[in-house]
């Protein structure tokens, strides 16, 4: 699968993003697989709402953190290729 | 001693029942009877319990699980605690409304175990005549259900050279993930020791194979793999350390570090009918007893992997040491490590006939 601005995305079928109260954070589930999230990748899986492309997420977090479009983009598509390869995420 | 890490998967072993009678089967040899099981209502607390310990993942096994008719109502339970739940079945018991009925009351995910990729062999193998057919079907009905599916082929020389259609057979049944899950000799599997365990050349030709699949099917489909102990020089951090990320409960409510830990010798374990979840994690003798480094023998006392692999298995260094304590017998370091490459040369031999699992039929442990 290749990952490009108009790719929409969303959490593979059977992966779930939950909260872990017991240790205070946020974690993808998926069958013995267990994914926690850095800060900026919990930002954009929260945005993975399968209706949204990828162009449409990095516009958001580049208003949202008023950060040069371009470096949004790169660590965003980095993120998701990553992520797909590893069967995280899917379109 | 300090509070230990909060457990994040708990295998939940609803029944030892199965029509499947795999020679390597994880079961102990001594198999509980359907009268002894845990009750649904129970279940439902010891998941409650569970996810209050921290507990994120749920692994409803068996045996085979679907021989319980309350199946759904114990997925449900699990549901309602919030535990991601994994039916891992051998298919050959669920037909697609009981299937459907199961994703309704929030099955995450299905794990379905094949034999061979081979029809008479895998028929052979299971000792269920029928049975691969059953399981093809079953796949298809998983994905009609919209659930996701992870193939989970256990290998062993009588399997093991067809590995490369055991991955097609994976991409083919819509799997997401397949698992290549070598046999664990211990229980039923060491009884069948020497019909099982694969030579050096072929689990050469099978590594090989994997790595190539994982590069031209990157994004496709996860292929999980991990080198047996028996050709090891490293042991595995089994369960990843006694005591410290998970749990099992028998079908008779026995609270064990491992599901193969009833058989070791010694031990008082906790049941979840007199006690909870929590007191068993904390507060018990049988997980503390090998918990952490304090317990560790040499060559494990104070080596550098000690916190790597918590001195691998206790299983395994019972089976061959006959002392639980001991180092697992995987690690170069150990003074047992020679019995393995014994082990191996004694099985380079033409292989005996199976010994099936069955209920009352006590295997040599």
């Amino acid at each position: 699968m290749t990952v490009e601005g108009a790719t929409v995305l969303r959490l593979a079928r059977g992966m779930r993003l939950r909260e872990d109260a017991t240790r205070a954070r946020w974690v993808v589930i998926g069958p013995e697989r267990l994914f926690v999230p850095d800060e900026i990748a919990l930002e954009i899986l929260r945005l993975l709402d399968g209706a949204r492309s990828v162009d449409a997420i990095v516009d958001d977090l580049a208003a949202r953190y008023d950060a040069p479009r371009p470096a949004i983009e790169a660590d965003v598509l980095a993120l998701l290729r990553d992520l797909a390869g590893r069967g995280v995420v899917a379109a | 001693m300090s509070a230990p890490p909060a457990p994040l998967g708990l295998l939940a072993e609803l029944t030892h029942r199965c029509p499947l009678r795999c020679p390597y089967c994880s079961n102990p040899t001594e198999l509980s009877r359907a009268s002894a099981e845990l009750d649904a209502a129970t279940w439902g607390r010891v998941f409650r319990e569970a996810a209050s310990l921290g507990v994120l993942q749920l692994h409803l096994s068996g045996g085979e699980p679907a021989a319980r008719r309350d199946l759904a109502e114990i997925v449900a339970h699990a549901a309602a605690a919030g535990l991601y739940s994994n039916l891992i079945t051998s298919g050959v018991l669920l037909d697609a409304a009981r299937l459907r009925a199961l994703a309704a009351a929030g099955l995450d995910h299905v794990q379905l175990s094949v034999q061979d990729a081979e029809e008479a062999s895998a028929d052979r193998i299971g000792g269920l005549s029928g049975g691969h057919a059953r399981k093809l079907r079953f796949a298809a009905e998983v994905r009609e259900a919209g659930l996701p599916l992870t193939l989970n082929a256990v290998v062993h020389r009588q399997n093991l050279d067809r590995l490369p259609a055991l991955i097609d057979l994976a991409l083919q049944l819509g799997a997401g993930r397949l698992e290549v899950a070598h046999v664990q000799y211990y229980g039923w599997a060491l009884r069948n020791r020497d019909a099982l365990l694969p030579g050096r050349q072929q689990l050469d030709a099978a590594t090989a194979t994997v790595a190539e699949a994982r590069r031209a099917l990157h994004g496709r489909l996860v292929i999980d793999y991990v080198v047996p102990d028996y050709h090891a020089h490293r042991p595995k951090a089994c369960m990843g350390g006694w005591g410290r990320s998970f749990l099992a409960v028998s079908p008779a409510g026995k609270v064990l570090p491992c599901h193969a830990a009833e058989s070791l010798p010694g031990f008082d374990f906790p049941n979840v009918r007199d006690t909870s979840l929590a007191e068993a994690w904390s507060g018990s003798e049988a997980f503390g007893r090998f918990r952490g480094t304090d317990w560790m023998p040499e060559p494990c006392r104070g080596c550098e992997r000690a916190e790597v692999d918590w001195g691998g298995c206790r299983c395994q260094a019972f089976a061959l040491t006959g002392d639980a304590a001991s180092t697992d017998p995987a690690c170069s370091l150990s003074p047992h490590h020679h019995l393995l490459d014994l082990a191996v040369r004694e099985a380079a031999a033409a292989p005996p006939d199976f010994t099936y699992r069955e209920m009352g039929a006590k295997a040599a442990v």
